[in-house]
């Protein structure tokens, strides 16, 4: 550009500048962005969007799709976070959402992220995409571990035999990203169509047939071809309208006569070999996989030991919870007595400045109040989410699945289902959103159904209340048993409805085992702050609304003393006494504590605060009057299993449809009425024959 | 042999793959197919961890019983 003459520089100049500002909208395009799970496709991802990130859903699937932007010179590159996928099979949900995608979408380019330490296995998903008709961008990333192992990689070769731009970046320091900003700009839309992998005669010959007897509108005919030799079912069920699968059967016939396993292996294999020898050439230090493998190894062989492995993983699960709760406890405290001032400070506020009653009352008692016993809880769920990032980016999480895995088949349930499990026990938001990573619906719907009975973060103050009162010497014993009779009743309950609703093998469990890695700040730090939004979010919406409508049928009638007797709440606590009584609680404040509990589990301890007119410090004294030590251990066990928040069961209708939440609240009210009324007639049974 | 009865440690190829096709399709596609080299890092009644070239697998309870394999001397 600066190579002109000095005469016709400053022409150049101003014609430039004429240029630019013609030019000056942004242009628009839009890229994919793919590549196996554990490449570090989040990292880039995240380091060229930066914070300007949209998650969503794919139409029609609850599987999450991230969609973000980020600006270069005069391009706006929206890109699509792609699932982490293997492969372009019909298998996984993931990879037919991913193909869809490319084929339907079109992007401008597909940037792939590549571990560049474990080049053959993720070129297969490359070489995919390249037969897909895809306009790649291959980004080496990792490459420092690469460079850390002495392995030299050439990529001009891998360039020039794959036919599209390489980039090496290391994502977790930033490295390499502008240049794949520009990689990204300057790739042209005409691909070069060169890319191919030479099947053997045979197989090829098929293809050409195959390629002339069947055509897909808007798919590449060789593609196609490949993928009905392949036995793919989705290609397989488009192309049944056209009167071509009699050719398809007899290609595939003619095939699998001369091979010694079936059609779709074959290719597999074939395209293996290709990236073995491609491998081959393109890295100078064939990579001693052995040293890869020996430290993730050997801490394997300790953690996921035969005998060793349960006990670490309670270990594991007994320090998260260490960390959350000890921790959390002054943390929380801290916001609570906040919240406290707050109240007051705007209640005072508003009656300086001789505001109407009802305003102070809803600002002070309703919003901040009811919110505030919300956001009490965020440090606990921060920790918790913080814990869970850790874990994951540590690669301990996914042997962890495998530890619970066996345990878990005997409950009817997936290795997988622990995660949601685990964070159900901070809040069941997010522990029935982490359902997503299971691939099997039946598995899916099975722990969502059975995630509310673990017992959630927001219910522990029911417990510190009532078991403060009653059992001050036993109260973590106490405590304790409610969780483990949550953990049971999920296991009875998931194996009912296993064999009621889900009959059938468990999905077998597939994971690939990242090495073990030290997990970055800033990553972890990203992640809880994503899954503690989330729940900021979801909760904070559906409680606020839930507490202003608490609020108004506990001000309404006109007159009626807040929250009392007379109120129209007070009024449906009556309503329900009656029904609470077998179970030893049937006094009009126990109905409206619990019915509040349905718009959130935090709002019960404040509430029969309120209804009883004293503060917290003074509910354990009224507690005593009004309950039994019985009675308050039937109380406790119906705030365990009675229905779940409504954040809850909108999340639940979310991942699923409407009658599996009727069957989630349906259940879960019946058993927890059941449970809170027998052990509250057979314990006074009991003590009437002592 | 099936594959549940290798010691870890042992290096083994794999003969056969029993099982649905979508059972064993993502495992083919992964790399894993027969005539395929592979180690078994660790193992035990369930969760079983194997590995080819580099890339660590943990099988699920279950498919260990799935797989045969023959000892590589």
């Amino acid at each position: 550009m600066l190579l002109c003459p000095k005469p016709c520089y400053p022409e150049l100049l101003m014609k430039g500048k004429a240029e630019m500002n013609v030019e000056k909208k942004m242009k628009k395009t839009m890229i994919a962005l793919a590549g196996n799970p554990n490449s570090g496709k989040t990292t880039v991802f995240n380091s060229m969007t930066g914070g300007r990130q949209h998650v969503g859903n794919w139409p029609g699937v609850t599987v999450e799709k991230k969609e973000g932007m980020f600006t270069h010179d005069t391009h706006e590159i929206t890109v699509v976070d792609l699932p982490g996928i293997y492969s372009l099979t019909a298998y996984s949900i993931d990879e037919r959402i991913a193909r869809d995608f490319l084929l339907r979408e079109k992007p401008n380019a597909v940037v792939v992220v590549i571990d560049a330490s474990n080049l053959e296995r993720n070129l297969y998903l490359v070489t995919q995409l390249l037969e897909l008709g895809s306009n790649v961008i291959l980004d080496l990333n990792m490459m420092d571990m690469v460079k850390s192992k002495g392995v030299d990689i050439d990529t001009l070769k891998l360039s020039a035999v794959l036919g599209v731009p390489v980039i090496e970046t290391v994502a977790h320091k930033g490295e390499g990203i502008e240049l794949l900003k520009q990689a990204i700009i300057e790739i042209s839309v005409e691909k070069a169509d060169s890319f191919r992998i030479d099947y053997d005669q045979d197989i090829e010959d098929q293809i050409e047939t195959l390629q002339n007897a069947v055509t897909l509108p808007g798919y590449p005919s060789r593609w196609v071809a490949i993928k009905l030799l392949e036995g793919d079912a989705e290609i397989l069920k488009r192309v049944k309208d056209s009167n071509a699968e009699s050719v398809i059967l007899e290609s595939q016939a003619k095939l699998e006569r001369h091979l010694d396993y079936d059609l779709e292996t074959a290719l597999v294999e074939r395209r293996y070999a290709f990236l073995s020898g491609l491998v081959k050439e393109s890295t100078r230090k064939i990579l001693d996989l052995m040293d890869r493998l020996d430290i993730s190894d050997r801490i394997d062989r300790i953690l996921v030991n035969r005998y060793l492995g349960i006990p670490i993983f309670l270990a594991m699960m007994w320090l998260v919870f260490q960390l959350v709760f000890t921790l959390g406890a002054p943390l929380a405290d801290g916001i609570d007595s906040f919240m406290v001032w707050f109240g007051e400070a705007v209640s005072s506020g508003i009656t300086g400045m001789k505001g109407p009653q009802w305003l102070s009352s809803l600002l002070s008692d309703g919003i901040i109040g009811g919110v505030g016993s919300v956001l009490v809880f965020l440090p606990n769920i921060m920790l918790l989410f913080l814990a869970i990032a850790i874990l994951e980016a540590s690669g301990y999480m996914a042997r962890g699945a495998f530890v619970t895995d066996r345990f878990m088949h005997a409950l009817g349930l997936h290795g997988k289902s622990f995660i949601p499990m685990l964070l159900g026990f901070g809040c069941n938001i997010p522990g029935i959103m982490a359902t997503r990573t299971l691939e099997s619906e039946k598995d899916r719907i099975l722990t969502i159904l059975v995630n509310p009975l673990m017992s959630c973060s927001a219910r522990l103050p029911i417990y510190v209340l009532f078991a403060g009162a009653f059992f001050s010497r036993n109260q973590g014993l106490v405590i304790f048993s409610l969780y483990l009779m949550g953990i049971v009743l999920a296991i009875v309950v998931a194996r009912i409805f296993k064999g009621v609703f889900f009959k059938g093998e468990v999905a077998p469990l597939i994971m690939e085992l990242p090495p073990y890695r030290l997990p970055t700040i800033k990553g972890v730090l990203i992640h809880m702050w994503e899954r503690s939004s989330l729940f900021l979010r979801k909760a904070g919406t559906i409680i606020f609304l839930g507490v202003v409508l608490i609020w108004f049928l506990a001000s309404l009638p006109l007159g009626a003393e807040y929250a009392s007797e007379q109120s129209v709440i007070g009024k449906l606590g009556l309503l329900f006494a009656p029904l609470l009584k077998p179970a030893g609680f049937g006094s009009w404040q126990a109905g409206v504590a619990l019915l509040f509990g349905v718009l959130a589990k935090e709002v019960v301890v404040g509430t029969l605060g309120t209804l009883y007119g004293v503060q917290e410090a003074g509910l354990t004294s009224v507690i005593q009057t009004q309950f039994t030590a019985l009675s308050a251990y039937a109380f406790m066990v119906m705030a365990l299993v009675y229905i779940p928040c409504i954040a809850a069961i909108a999340t639940i209708k979310r991942e699923t449809n409407w009658k599996w939440t009727g069957l989630a609240v349906g259940y879960s009210l019946v058993l927890g009425w059941g449970l809170a009324v027998l052990i509250y007639q057979i314990g006074a049974l009991f003590m009437a024959l002592k | 042999m099936p594959l549940s009865m290798v010691r870890p440690g042992q290096r083994v190829r794999i003969a056969e793959i029993r099982g649905g096709r979508g059972l064993i399709g993502k495992f083919t596609h992964m790399g894993f197919y027969p005539g395929v080299e592979i180690e078994v890092i660790s193992n035990r009644p369930g969760p079983l961890i194997v590995s080819r070239g580099g890339v660590k697998l943990g099988l699920g309870y279950g498919m260990a019983n799935r797989i045969l394999v023959s000892l590589i001397p």
